[in-house]
């Protein structure tokens, strides 16, 4: 066995070197310079010496095949053969045409994206044996049809080609078969003794098919301890339900049903189980029109700014000791019993709460209480006792038998685990998947613990943190590769099904707990449908299997609600009185999660829901907070007319429980003042060429005692600065009329108070005949503000519906960032609490578009359905449409921002879409491609193309469904009638632009109490 | 000399000083032929063409890394998709109007005094049209497809988009600068015909003898040659007005706010007759010292320009007042953002302000006959000036797209590296050819000289 030194030995031919090469250039730098790098004699013969399988194999024509073979053989002729020229071979055609597989046609596969445990089912498209793109599935009830930012960027992440794509021992590459013996020995000497020594460390089990695998070793290994840990788990609910109704409970809510929300600081939105269903729900009570004026009203208590609490009608900031202070006076306004009071409120509010608490009094049975993830237990359970004394229990709020395999208290579980490595009891540590030694918390000093274990195996996706420190690694297979199953939120299974052969031979983690268990060389397949076979109908098992496959969702599986009663002897005790100082705040970051889609280009340029940064976090800060600290003045946060505050971008030093880490400031207003909000996930130095060195680690500072944070932060600046790259200098409309928002008694009044913020010019303004766009089709879309909450998943969707590249860093610093749907975000009103407003804004499609008529070589031309359209190969890129858009919708290519080198890339594009070069405009096109496709299925059954059959993809991604696109020659399209509502708007349209795009004002619904804050 | 076009007018007195007295037809043409013809080039002219091409050298590396890696060298960025390079192209055609306004305006207007300069001002002209004309090309995405904006009858059976400026660019650019040129040359061959009948190497005679196509300086030539002179006159004389009015259409035609002005297109040909003169001026101060052609570029010569310096600066001064006027009295929410954004508080604030005191407070001075026939004040005035006309193009190019309809949008803007070098490298593109112009040709027309002596004469008589 390789001792830690040799381990870490450095590596021959110029790795190292290489490594700083590419670390010096990490992240903003990757995009464009890896085909410099490429050409460099050290990197070729990294290429070589690293990846040999791969590199070797696409130079030499053996070799290639049969890396062709693995991807399936029509791949030959779809994606490859088109992009490079290749030696001369003969083709042997398909002597049996694969049943349904028509070259241009795609086929859609039902499976589903696990992520902390639960699952999303999705459509994955699959063109020619390769998925490019997934959508939400209908049936799955996470889903309905709609899916997220990460599912939507998890397709980039299958080719990333930063995957670990070898089995190495201590650095070197091994067999699968070298490395099972060595394994298949190690597990044998101790399955005498049960299994004593060995380890198993995985993230959270959803799959049931895992979870009985894993009691079949229990049973065949008793002494073998298996250990779960997710940085982002559900321990703090898990101990409320178990404090309050004795056991560990999944709480599912209906949001649909509830007419008052009141969130205890919880992204409900964006984060926890079901993001997607949540947000659906919670807009299905938020839609009005003329006839329907009913609304839910929701009410957010939260530390750092979220989507969630700028979509809510109300919104208090407050540091995360005044959460649980305001759930404990929410407890005592609606009479709940068994917990002790806590401090008093401030007197805005006590009066913010005590107009909550009467409204939810007022809906008592329709009202619904949430708390957040990361919050602590106390405010969990108190939570559970205002639910249970508002009669929601049953009606909006109900109670479930966890949907994990093995629900557990994954700090503890993790603590245990590292006590026993310490104590030097765990000979055989098997980690399946996870990265333990980047995210546990900093007290458990993972990574010394792990030092003690004589045998180390991580399977896992990349080569991170943890695989350096381990002396056998394997790569893991992506979901979309493999078969498996997985609970949703509410226990409904869906299995997954892969889309492809493993890109790099990566093994599933029942292959590799199969070592431990009677079944060696078990393939995913067989350990799926095996479990299947035993727990599904016991006649007529073929259709049933092929049913829950078509479906994406295994029928009747959904785990009950189950009546829970409250303990007698329930105590929610006060919090202990915290420390000094500024508290801190740890959250899932918006985009990279926990860090695991630290790789994912798209992720790390989507721009953050609220501060709009990419390529880092900082830590959050309020103005108030930021003018309290040393150094720095709130002065000058509109100097030059760009609205930034002298901290924000300011290097500084953070201190918490005796840790130091260096982090950047930004300042967002309408974060709670006295806390600060560090965002998981960032300063990795083993992610992959994307994510390494971007932003600032949190969970050096992050404990378990608490791991959502605590007080004790001290902030001093350092001196230095950090350049963030912010898509969005500027946060406020000016008092423009872009976005147009109104009470719900105001929209009462006047319906057609949008018309009213703005001017319509005559349409009869111009001299020209009109062009006549009633014959055929006319496509147009609208967009309700009052159902978006800026989650980015059309802007992600977009991105790989139509090959938008990632540009890097050092590009959005430069303001060219690529996205054709970009959401603006707007602050208004005072800068401590701060509405926050967001609007999608994509290409218009105008009718009198001011990009036509300037183009010297008609590279942007209209079509007569009322496209905008813009042929790529005519445009020398003058940059006169781009100029003369006032939505500022289009984007240039000003480098060759493609990736037309990296092979695993290739795949990911969407043939469907032209892959631009460097020098030619782009934007939205309405996923004109779609269009297209539509139009030949129609034309194929000599129909006119269907309401609904075009989904554009920002809309079909869309949670809330606030994207409708069609036909508005149809009166009966979705579209038109939405165009015909009273909410319904243009922007800009004084320029007379006449844009197809029109929005839906939003409506919000304050508390007339509240009013004056509103 | 059987005819002339300058009749002398009875009663008319011609301004003193436009060739200072004590010369004869024979000292003109000698001492104007041996700054061509002499063997041993002067000091100052290695010393120049060498820093010169030093600076032209610069071009070529800063458009060579340009077209390698393409436009995102540059600071150009969404919203301003426009940088540097346009407002090169604006500031380097503006300076090409000078040439022609003296050669063929003034010579309708019978403007005695033009006569000196007008050879240099072409000369200039051309120079500075062709560092423009490289800018368009340069600053698209895919230069190598740039002559897609030629109307060239091809494959793909696509024109361009005539409606687009961009394309009206091109047209009356590429046609200022045939006429430019053609009148320039039709300008020249008399004086060819004088330094091929003058050269005494054979290389040199049948250099300029080819030039000169065949001139012997018949009174059937001289006919012919005064008649296509005039004519050129009458068609450049309106094209001075066309180009930059052009030009301006780039961006009044666009819905940009700070762009969409009616007053453009008068304000932008101002403002180039503006530049133009300064640079003239900034040219001809030194050459006239260092190739001592005080006797024939007199003080009356740098009177004038100052002149019309000051009267075309007030002009552009009133379009900057109506601009700013327009932007409060349109009460268009749009224009006034921009005109605050732009004058009073943003990051090019301060652009403005020198702008203002360049183009307008300084050249103010120019009220004073003293100033205007102080050679080295003149120059250095002149510098401020084409300082300060590159501002305004900087400031309208810039600051109104930096700052449009969409506050989500807004972004700012900076030259890089590249963008600095590829400008002064056009500097030294300009200057290369102008010192080898100076060398190779006869800077002033040595015919209309004569001529100019003949009427001077009689006119004494």
């Amino acid at each position: 066995m390789k001792t830690e030194s040799e381990l870490r030995k450095p590596r021959q031919i110029g790795f190292d070197s290489l490594r700083e090469k590419v670390a010096a250039t990490q992240g903003r730098d990757f995009w464009r310079s890896l085909g410099q790098l490429a050409e460099t004699e050290e990197f070729q013969q990294y290429l070589r010496r690293e990846f040999p399988e791969n590199a070797s194999q696409w130079q030499d024509p053996t070799g290639r095949r049969r890396f062709l073979q693995l991807m399936g053989a029509s791949m030959a002729l779809a994606g490859l053969s088109g992009c490079t020229r290749q030696p001369e071979e003969k083709i042997i055609p398909y002597v049996n045409q694969p049943e349904e597989l028509v070259p241009g046609n795609p086929l859609y596969f039902a499976t589903a994206m696990p992520l902390g445990g639960r699952g999303l089912g999705v459509l994955a498209e699959s063109h020619m044996g390769r998925p490019t793109k997934l959508e939400g599935n209908e049936l799955h009830p996470a889903s309905l049809g709609s899916t997220d930012t990460f599912a939507q960027a998890s397709v980039l992440q299958l080719y990333d080609p930063d995957r670990s794509q070898v089995v190495r021992n201590a650095g070197q590459i091994r067999s699968w078969e070298a490395f099972s013996a060595a394994f298949r020995q190690a597990v044998g000497q101790r399955s005498q003794s049960g299994g004593k020594g060995i380890c198993v460390l995985c993230e959270t089990v959803g799959s049931p098919s895992l979870g009985a695998q894993i009691e079949r070793i229990r049973g065949l290994l008793p002494q073998c301890t298996f250990h779960q840990y997710d940085p982002v788990n559900r321990d703090s609910a898990f101990e409320a339900s178990q404090m309050v109704f004795g056991r560990p409970l999944d709480v599912r809510y209906r949001f649909e049903q509830a007419d008052v929300v009141f969130s205890l600081d919880a992204d409900f939105l964006s984060l926890g189980s079901a993001p997607v269903r949540y947000a659906r729900d919670l807009c299905s009570k938020r839609l009005v029109d003329e006839h329907h004026q009913e609304m839910n009203r929701i009410y957010v208590a939260e530390s750092c700014y979220t989507s969630t609490g700028g979509f809510a009608d109300h919104r208090l900031a407050a540091a995360p000791s005044r959460i649980d202070a305001i759930a404990r006076a929410v407890a005592q306004g609606v009479g709940a019993q068994g917990f002790e009071a806590g401090p008093q409120l401030r007197p805005d509010e006590a009066a913010w709460v005590a107009a909550a608490v009467r409204d939810l009094q007022a809906n008592k049975g329709r009202s619904l209480v949430i708390a957040g993830d990361h919050q602590p237990a106390a405010v969990h359970a108190l939570a559970h006792l205002i639910n249970a004394a508002l009669e929601n229990v049953g009606r909006t709020v109900e109670y479930a038998e966890p949907a994990d395999a093995m629900p557990m208290n994954q700090s503890q579980s993790l603590k245990e685990l590292v006590q026993a490595m310490n104590a030097g009891e765990v000979e055989v540590l098997l980690i399946l998947e996870g990265n333990p030694v980047y995210n546990a918390p900093a007290d458990l000093e993972f990574a010394k613990a792990m030092d003690k274990v004589p045998l180390r195996v991580h399977l896992s996706l990349y080569e991170d943190e943890t695989s350096r420190l381990c002396h056998w690694h394997v790569p893991a297979v992506h979901y979309l590769e493999t078969w498996s199953d997985i609970r949703a939120y509410d226990g409904t299974v869906a299995i997954q099904q892969p889309l492809i052969e493993p890109l790099y031979s990566g093994r599933s983690p029942a292959e590799m707990l199969a070592f431990l268990s009677d079944d060696v060389g078990i393939t995913p397949y067989e350990a799926v449908r095996e479990y299947w076979e035993d727990n599904g109908p016991p006649v007529g098992f073929e259709d049933f299997w092929r049913r829950c496959l078509h479906d994406g969702v295994v029928a009747g599986t959904a785990l009950p609600a189950v009546a829970a009663a409250l303990s007698a002897d329930v105590q929610v005790a006060a919090p202990t009185a915290g420390g000094q100082g500024i508290e801190i705040v740890f959250q899932p970051d918006s985009t990279i999660y926990d860090g695991r889609f630290a790789n994912i280009g798209w992720l790390q340029e989507a721009p953050k829901h609220l501060t709009k940064l990419t390529w880092d976090n900082a830590l959050l800060i309020s103005p108030k907070t930021a003018e309290g600290l040393a150094g720095t003045a709130r002065a000058g946060y509109k100097q030059n007319s760009i609205f930034q505050w002298e901290a924000s971008g300011r290097m500084a030093e953070l201190s918490y429980q005796g840790r130091t880490i260096q982090a950047a400031l930004w300042v967002l207003p309408g974060h709670a003042e006295g806390c600060a909000t560090l965002h998981l996930g960032y300063g990795r130095d083993r992610a992959g060429r994307v994510g390494d060195g971007a932003g600032f680690n949190a969970y050096a500072l992050r404990t378990s005692q608490a791991p959502g944070g605590g007080s004790g932060l001290e902030i001093r600046l350092s001196g230095g600065s950090y350049k963030l790259a912010c898509v969005q200098d500027h946060h406020s409309l000016e008092g423009r009329s872009h976005y147009r928002a109104a009470s719900l008694d105001k929209f009462k009044q006047d319906p057609e108070f949008a018309h009213h913020m703005g001017h319509d010019p005559d349409p009869e303004l111009t001299l020209y005949p009109e062009h006549d766009y009633s014959k055929g089709y006319a496509w147009g879309m609208t967009i309700n503000l009052g159902a978006c909450f800026g989650c980015n998943a059309c802007v992600i969707a977009c991105q790989a519906e139509n090959n938008i590249p990632v540009v890097g860093k050092d590009q959005v610093l430069a303001g060219r960032e690529m996205h054709w749907l970009r959401v603006d975000r707007y602050f208004q009103g005072d800068l401590d609490a701060p509405k926050a407003h967001h609007q999608p804004v994509n290409c218009m499609q105008c009718e009198n578009a001011p990009c036509e008529p300037v183009c010297p070589v008609a590279a942007t031309v209209h079509s007569d359905e009322g496209l905008n359209d813009m042929v790529y190969n005519r445009c020398v890129g003058t940059r006169y449409c781009a100029n003369n858009c006032p939505y500022k919708v289009r984007r240039f290519n000003f480098f060759l921002y493609a990736d037309l080198e990296t092979p695993s890339k290739r795949l990911a594009a969407n043939p469907d879409v032209t892959v631009r070069t460097r020098g030619v405009m782009e934007k939205c096109s309405y996923c004109v491609q779609r269009i297209s496709f539509a139009r030949i299925q129609a034309k194929r059954e000599d129909r006119r193309i269907r309401d609904g059959d075009i989904r554009a993809a920002c809309q079909q991604v869309c949670p809330t469904q606030a994207i409708a696109f069609g036909d508005i020659n149809d009166p009966e399209s979705r579209v038109a009638k939405r165009k015909k509502e009273p909410l319904n708007y243009a922007m800009l349209a004084e320029l007379n632009t006449r844009p197809r795009t029109t929005y839906l004002a939003k409506v919000f619904n304050p508390n007339p109490e509240l009013a004056e804050e509103a | 000399m059987a005819t002339h076009s300058h009749k002398i007018v009875p009663g008319y007195t011609p301004p003193p000083d436009v060739l200072k007295p004590g010369h004869s037809l024979s000292s003109i043409t000698d001492r104007i032929s041996a700054m061509v013809l002499r063997t041993a080039t002067p000091q100052w002219w290695l010393v120049g063409v060498s820093l010169a091409s030093l600076v032209l050298l610069l071009f070529l590396m800063s458009a060579s890394y340009l077209l390698w890696f393409g436009v995102g060298v540059w600071g150009v960025n969404n919203p301003v998709g426009w940088g540097f390079a346009i407002v090169n192209l604006v500031w380097w055609i503006g300076i090409g109007h000078a040439g022609t306004l003296i050669s063929a305006i003034l010579l309708l207007f019978r403007q005695k005094w033009r006569t000196s300069i007008n050879r240099f001002a072409e000369a200039m002209t051309l120079f500075a049209v062709a560092c423009a004309g490289l800018f368009p090309i340069l600053h698209t995405g895919r230069p190598w497809l740039a002559y897609w904006l030629l109307p060239i009858p091809n494959t793909m059976w696509t024109w361009p988009q005539f409606r687009s400026p961009l394309v009206w660019d091109v047209f009356a650019i590429s046609t200022y600068a045939t006429v430019s040129l053609l009148f320039w040359y039709v300008g020249l061959i008399p004086d060819l015909g004088t330094l091929r009948d003058r050269a005494k190497r054979t290389f040199f005679k049948v250099a300029y003898g080819f030039l000169a196509l065949g001139w012997r300086g018949s009174s059937r030539h001289w006919h012919n040659y005064e008649k296509a002179y005039l004519i050129l006159a009458g068609l450049a004389t309106p094209l001075v007005l066309s180009v930059h009015t052009v030009v301006s259409f780039d961006f009044a035609v666009s819905l940009i706010p700070g762009w969409h002005t009616t007053i453009f297109p008068p304000y932008f040909v101002a403002g180039a007759i503006y530049s133009g003169f300064a640079m003239v001026i900034t040219l001809v101060v030194p050459t006239r010292k260092l190739c001592r052609m005080q006797d024939f570029i007199t003080l009356r010569h740098l009177d004038s320009m100052g002149k019309v310096m000051l009267a075309t600066g007030l002009i552009v001064a009133y379009g900057y007042a109506t601009e700013a006027f327009m932007a409060w009295y349109s009460a268009a929410e749009y224009e006034m953002d921009m005109m605050y954004f732009r004058a009073v508080d943003g990051p090019y604030s301060h652009v403005y302000m020198m702008l203002i005191i360049f183009n307008v407070l300084i050249p103010q001075l120019l009220w004073f006959p003293k100033l205007r026939t102080n050679p080295a004040m003149l120059w250095v005035l002149s510098i401020v000036v084409n300082i300060g006309m590159w501002l305004e193009r900087y400031v309208i190019v810039v600051t109104s797209l930096a700052r449009d309809f969409m506050p989500s949008a807004w972004d700012s803007y900076g030259g890089t590296f590249w963008d600095y070098t590829l400008y002064i490298g056009t500097i030294g593109l300009f200057l290369t050819m102008v010192f080898l112009f100076i060398r190779v040709l006869p800077f002033i027309s040595i015919s209309e000289m004569r001529m100019l002596w003949r009427e001077e004469s009689e006119a004494s008589k």
